[in-house]
């Protein structure tokens, strides 16, 4: 397992997707590193068998879409589909073609969401993993495709949908096709409902903007990580806004539960046993 | 005309607002509050009225006219209330088979601690969810600003038309520039980079038409625009209504997948 740990840094977003929050774990030197919520020195192989997660206070770190993938479904059983997609600088900006070359080389990904079926213990599903790593798993034309694909699939294969969300909202480079992706990817995702059919979102850490604000918030049932940010507007956008501070704990998977908008949190270690139930219970064999 | 003249122009606060629009398109307008679950979210008005005389529900973001009017529409900025109450109203509109007409002014959804509470981002994707394939005609005007998500959420519709002075956006000019020129102040720069005026998405396919706004805009020219704007809205939504609801249904989900 390839882990890249980066200094953290504050990220700065839009309005729309606005979060600042401490991500990594520090990294001293070499094979230690420092937990930025407890302050707890871990060592770094321990931290990578332990699922990025410090053992001392549970903080879920974030995860890249392939070590997801290889957390919740079976062996060898993910197909990676649509991975054909261009991403195209639709504005012109100055700069994102490069960026997004170097992104794809530093990753490996194609763009900011690995989509495909797979099997979890045994049940086929459809499933998307969004990836921070990729330009803050930004959602512009390519990911908002990929997703409605695999909905689409999902629709016609009858087959349970599972999107694991990580992004800070709507992609800025790429100005209103990045908007029309969320009406895009609910749309998709309406149709797949009325079939009938079952959608699960697991909101990870970040969660936000017009992420939130679409498909992140459709799930019929919808988990979450513990700790995870999960918003709308960015903490900064709001503080701005109402000129006070914010509530101890807002916006984390806690207080959403709390207030009534997602169904359960699920320790990262339960979360494919969680999912296997849950489709067993729909009659997923 | 540069794009940040058109920002300027969309944001006047003289241009006229969404009441104005909907008192003189349905004059027999009755005004109905409240999401039935929490509020009512006076930044948003709607209700039903007649249009040459085809029954609609119609809904407005409203900015407010006056300083203090302003302060109680929160300046159109809604809260997850507000996108429920539109919801409401058109989920009702689908009940009695009536066209749907929204009006879009509003620089965004309202960034607050209640609003987040309240699932501001729930609310706004239950809208983008369920008008996706409402059954009956929805046609949206953009008249001033098309403040992203919390636009959006009014304006998935079979046609979006946009005044030729509105924007349309992701995020303001200003949020634009402030985070990717990292200077606020470059948002004239931004606004021209970010394709937000209605010739511009119009191009883009993200509208379907532009309603002139004669003179120096429609603070000036309302009682030109309007009579014109109601026989368009009339044609238009005789149309839609014509039209086998499977293909409305088709040709609005190809509308946003094409994207």
């Amino acid at each position: 397992m390839k882990i890249s740990f980066k200094k953290p840094k504050y990220i700065q977003m839009s309005s729309a997707a606005k979060i600042i929050n401490k991500t990594e774990p520090n990294v001293p030197t070499g094979s230690w590193i420092k937990c930025t919520y407890c302050g707890q020195v871990i060592y770094k192989e321990d931290f990578n068998n332990n699922l990025f997660i410090c053992h001392n206070c549970e903080k879920h770190y974030r995860m890249s879409a392939p070590d997801r993938l290889k957390l919740v479904v079976d062996k060898d059983s993910f197909d990676n589909m649509f991975t054909n997609l261009k991403t195209v600088n639709i504005l012109d900006f100055k700069g994102y073609d490069a960026k997004i070359k170097g992104l794809q080389e530093k990753t490996a990904l194609d763009e900011g969401v690995l989509t495909g079926t797979a099997t979890i213990n045994g049940i086929k599903v459809a499933i998307a993993v969004m990836d921070s790593r990729f330009l803050m798993g930004s959602m512009g034309h390519v990911v908002g495709e990929k997703i409605t694909l695999i909905t689409e699939l999902a629709t016609d294969e009858s087959l349970p949908l599972v999107i694991f969300t990580a992004s800070g909202g709507a992609r800025m480079q790429e100005g209103i096709i990045s908007l029309m992706q969320m009406a895009k990817t609910s749309a998709a995702l309406k149709r797949h409902h009325d079939a009938g059919g079952l959608y699960v979102t697991v909101l990870t850490d970040p969660t936000s903007g017009g992420v939130t604000a679409s498909f992140a918030m459709l799930g019929d049932i919808i988990l979450s990580e513990p700790g995870a940010f999960i918003g709308f507007a960015g903490p900064r956008v709001i503080r701005d806004t109402i000129k006070q501070e914010l509530p101890e704990g807002f916006q984390k998977a806690e207080f959403l539960l709390e207030h009534g908008f997602i169904d359960s949190i699920v320790p990262r270690v339960e979360m494919k046993h969680t999912l296997h139930k849950i489709f067993g219970l729909h009659h997923f064999i | 005309m540069k794009a940040w003249d058109r920002v300027i122009k969309a944001r006047r606060t003289d241009r006229p607002t969404a009441y104005k629009y909907i008192e003189s398109l349905c004059p027999d307008f009755i005004e109905l509050h409240g999401d039935r679950q929490f509020k009512d979210d006076a930044a948003i008005i709607g209700g039903i009225g007649t249009i040459g005389g085809i029954s609609v529900t119609i809904i407005g973001q409203e900015k407010g006219s006056k300083t203090k009017e302003k302060v109680k529409r929160n300046f159109g900025m809604s809260n997850p209330e507000g996108y429920r109450k539109s919801l409401r109203l058109m989920k009702q509109a689908e009940k009695f088979n009536r066209p749907i007409i929204t009006i879009v002014d509003t620089t965004g959804a309202f960034c607050g601690i209640e609003a987040e509470e309240r699932g501001q981002g729930e609310a706004i994707a239950r809208n983008l969810f369920e008008m996706s394939n409402l059954k009956v005609p929805i046609i949206s005007l953009i008249i001033g600003e098309g403040g992203s998500g919390g636009a959006l959420a009014l304006a998935v519709s079979d046609e979006v038309w946009m005044f030729e002075n509105a924007i349309y956006s992701i995020l303001s000019p200003e949020g634009f520039a402030s985070i990717l020129y990292k200077d606020g102040s470059l948002a004239p720069q931004a606004a021209e980079e970010m394709k937000i005026t209605a010739h511009e998405l119009k191009n883009l396919q993200i509208i379907e038409s532009i309603i002139e706004e004669p003179f120096d805009g429609a603070h000036d020219s309302f009682d030109i625009i309007i009579g014109p704007l109601k026989y368009q809205l009339i044609d238009k939504l005789t149309e839609l209504s014509n039209m086998d609801t499977s293909e409305l249904l088709e040709n609005r989900y190809n509308r946003y997948r094409k994207f």
